[in-house]
């Protein structure tokens, strides 16, 4: 017999499964549910990007491509981050296209992050930060963002987490599960900090396209955080490509020659066919896009003010496709509340811990739905919500 | 307000007062606006869509094809008018191409838009030709594709 425990690591055995992982499996043997929680557009891939995708495969492009992604697709990835967002990568030599944002954060903590190396991480934020860091050796050094900071990174928080260890921040914004944006100024303050320092900031901008109010502001974008910057962005949200699995990094391209090797080893090649759908949508998808977003920004508005409506508390969201309510004053734990919420009124929302102990007091709930949808579940809420308060 | 009628456009059955927070307007701005559009003939009427396949009655609908000679002065908009006011013609296009009109009919038995085409619209004074095409399925109308409602399939990561 062999001995699993003793040849698995301890870190893996350690990981937790994701909270929200953990919820699903509690829901999936049920029945007539209406759901909130998932965290992907409700829509299909625009029909132009996944003809795209089919007509590369009829003309036989099945083979890998080069390690960092098609030269037409890095082109494409260049010049619409300077169209969107007035950032300079240059697509030779620091953009390489991965297996999803995901695959992108793994490279660059394990690129970076040695046993003891701290990576400050604001919380909360997407499960899998915490653990990728850990299974690289790190050590996280959490900061936790309160609703009255708008879940926003606070500068001074940031000084005081910054030791001679430091060697990375993660910075989530827009943010899942909060909704939390960081304005041009916010992150100036964030920049300013980080300048004078030796600190790589991993900038996940997965929702970059996904802000109601203002237009989105690339950290790389700040005087002098090109040089301390890993930029992931992918095309899961933005094109509602999740399936693709496709996203990508830049950054400098003294970085992207050690994280490639990574990538190359590990994943040879983002998968092709979801390449060549990428380069359509980066041509011509800008109209889905704002249509999208234009669908996304009316139920943002609609679930804020009906959550409101009903009593429960909530910043108004301004970016990603969450709003973060504040349950915690009736008197259950997010856990339980989700819980009660699932079982006794068939509606399923993520609990706030599913995404930091900090979570604690709120849940996530996505408005990735159809209006009609999100007022059915928006009844049981409330049909809940009376019952806690009898 | 080009907004609200995008919204209204794919979706009339939403309220007064849910179109107003999805707009960040205030109830009575959407109600005006809804109300000047109503006037001003903008807004024409609002009609539901549906698969009458799904239920148990019996239509067939055409597309007719129809070769006008143009009237003086009022070239063929009297006799696009005559053919409209038919209840049963559903739509009425004056076309640039091999043909001057396209109706869409509805009816109850081919025999019915049969009758149709032969005792009501071949007879008007100017009509040259017709040609009738039955429409045998219907995929796709308004935009709306004919099908069930999908399962949510989507994985919860994320």
């Amino acid at each position: 017999m062999v001995d699993y425990d003793s040849v698995i690591l301890k870190s893996v055995l350690q990981t937790k499964p994701s909270g929200i992982r953990k919820f699903f499996d509690l829901l999936s043997n049920m029945e007539n549910v209406v759901g909130l929680t998932v965290g992907q557009p409700d829509f299909v891939t625009p029909w132009h990007i996944r003809e795209a995708g089919i007509e590369s495969l009829e003309n036989g492009k099945t083979y890998y491509t080069s390690n960092a992604g098609i030269p037409e697709l890095r082109n494409e990835i260049s010049n619409y981050l300077y169209r969107k967002f007035h950032v300079l990568y240059r697509p030779e030599t620091e953009i390489i296209v991965t297996v999803g944002g995901s695959e992108a954060i793994d490279l660059a903590f394990r690129t970076l992050i040695g046993p003891g190396d701290e990576v400050i991480l604001p919380l909360p934020a997407f499960v899998c930060y915490e653990p990728l860091i850990k299974l690289a050796g790190g050590v996280p050094v959490i900061i936790e963002t309160t609703f009255i900071e708008k879940f926003k990174l606070n500068p001074e928080k940031l000084k005081a987490a910054i030791t001679p260890r430091t060697k990375m921040l993660v910075l989530p914004y827009p943010n899942n599960p909060t909704g939390a944006i960081m304005t041009k100024e916010e992150l100036s303050e964030i920049a300013d900090i980080i300048r004078d320092t030796n600190i790589i900031v991993l900038s996940d901008e997965i929702y970059s396209e996904m802000t109601y109010d203002r237009v989105h502001t690339s950290f790389a974008s700040l005087p002098g955080m090109y040089e301390h910057t890993i930029l992931v962005n992918g095309f899961s949200k933005t094109y509602a490509m999740t399936g693709w699995r496709l996203g990508y990094l830049c950054a400098p391209e003294i970085l992207c020659l050690q994280i490639l090797k990574l990538h190359q080893y590990v994943i040879m090649c983002a998968p092709t066919t979801s390449q060549y759908a990428a380069c359509e949508a980066l041509k011509n998808g800008d109209d889905d896009v704002a249509m999208m977003i234009d669908e996304y920004n009316h139920r943002r508005r609609y679930i804020y003010n009906s959550l409101k409506n009903i009593g429960l508390d909530s910043l108004e969201p301004e970016g990603a496709f969450y709003i973060y309510p504040n349950i915690s004053e009736y008197g259950l734990t997010s856990e339980e509340f989700c819980e009660k919420l699932l079982f006794n009124y068939n509606c399923a929302i993520v609990p706030g811990t599913a995404f930091g102990d900090c979570g604690e007091g709120f849940v996530r709930i996505s408005y990735a739905y159809s209006i009609k949808h999100i007022t059915i579940a928006l009844e049981r809420i409330e049909a809940f919500l009376k019952d806690l308060k009898k | 307000m080009d907004e609200l009628l995008k919204i209204l456009e794919n979706n009339a059955s939403l309220s007064t007062e849910q179109l107003a927070v999805m707009l960040s307007k205030n109830e009575n701005e959407i109600k005006d606006a809804v109300n000047e559009y109503e006037k001003n003939g903008t807004i024409l009427g609002y009609k539901t869509i549906i698969d009458w396949d799904k239920i148990d009655r019996e239509y067939v609908s055409a597309l007719i094809e129809v070769k006008l000679q143009p009237q003086r002065d009022i070239g063929f908009n009297k006799t696009a008018e005559k053919i409209y006011n038919y209840p049963d013609v559903k739509s009425v296009y004056l076309m640039s191409g091999s043909y001057d009109l396209c109706i869409i009919i509805e009816g109850k038995t081919m025999r019915e838009v049969a009758y149709f085409v032969s005792q009501k619209l071949a007879p008007i004074e100017n009509v040259t030709s017709t040609a009738t095409c039955f429409i045998l399925k219907k995929y796709k109308d308004n935009g709306v594709i004919y099908k069930n409602d999908e399962k949510d399939e989507r994985g919860f990561w994320g």
